[in-house]
């Protein structure tokens, strides 16, 4: 079975995110000031052939614990899309 | 002693480190490719090189794909039995992504690529004028790490202002204790954002980049 898997990959919350920064800055110049606070992350999504969902998940998770994201910046969240 | 310098796909300083090391600090270099993994003509007295460069187009992270590559393999194993590693800008990144060094290196704070002369200073040395050329150079690793880092004497090189202080005004990138480099515990890999390669001969009227290959100990 084909499995469609997102991940998010982010910043962690208490890293300064400058990329994040910088368009909050274009957000208020274009009048949008109730914005408080932009964060950008990516968003990657696979598709898994696997037996089940749980081993579609542990593939997953091995992809974004040691390729996809770097645990000392960023976290990640797993989410099936079928 | 003889120094190894690794080419990836993106490489653009290992010309200017085989330069370097060939003509100024007058060394014999091995250009080594990425799909291969033969270190076996070095030991443990030589020195392989990660250069400068955007290693696969810097997709995913900084160094994220080079560090899977077969020679990235082979200079992980020739560092854990104690061969001396060294990793300038891009170099730096991979092998903070491999762990061979702890950290990593963020989008600078400014977002901005920055292409400079700026000053670093090792333990109690005079500040040395070396270039920078990153985007991502702002290292950034947790306290805990931080402090190890600084207690080992891990720490190789502070970014400082041209009179060796320790300000916000000579940290180009935002880096957390203004660091430039440092080294692993054991003290043989080495990784820099600076690029000391782009400073070692008196045509360029900068000489400091050989204070650093000194400093690091890896001439003998």
């Amino acid at each position: 079975m084909t499995y469609n898997v997102q991940i998010k990959v982010m910043p962690l919350k208490d890293l300064l995110d400058p990329q994040g920064k910088a368009v909050l800055g274009g957000l208020k110049n274009l009048g949008l000031t109730q914005i408080a606070d932009v964060r950008i992350g990516k968003h990657i999504t696979l598709q898994i052939d696997a037996p089940s969902e749980d081993a579609a998940r542990a593939i997953a998770d091995e992809a974004a614990k040691k390729v996809l994201s770097n645990a000392v910046m960023e976290f990640y969240e797993i989410e099936f899309i079928n | 002693m003889k120094f190894g310098v690794v080419v990836f796909p993106g490489s653009n300083c290992d010309r200017d480190m085989q330069y370097a090391i060939e003509h100024d600090l007058k060394k014999e270099v091995i250009m080594l490719w990425h799909k291969d993994s033969d270190l076996s003509m070095f030991t443990t007295d030589d020195c392989i090189v990660l250069p400068g460069g955007f290693s696969y187009g810097d997709y995913l992270r900084c160094g994220a794909i080079a560090r899977f590559s077969p020679m990235m393999k082979s200079v992980i194993e020739f560092a854990n039995k104690g061969g001396k590693v060294l990793g300038v800008c891009n170099g730096f990144q991979i092998l903070c992504e491999s762990g061979l060094l702890p950290g990593v290196l963020l989008r600078n704070q400014n977002q901005q690529f920055i292409c400079k002369n700026v000053y670093i200073k090792g333990q109690n040395e005079e500040a040395l004028k070396i270039p920078i050329a990153h985007g991502e150079g702002r290292y950034y690793a947790d306290d805990a790490v931080l402090n190890e880092l600084e207690t080992n004497g891990q720490v190789l090189f502070h970014y400082c202002t041209e009179e060796g202080a320790l300000t916000e005004e000579g940290n180009p990138n935002g880096s957390t204790h203004h660091i430039a480099g440092i080294k692993n515990k054991s003290g043989n890999v080495f990784g820099m954002m600076p690029h000391p390669e782009r400073a070692t001969s008196a045509i360029l009227q900068n000489e400091d980049g050989k204070k650093v290959f000194e400093m690091l100990g890896i001439l003998n």
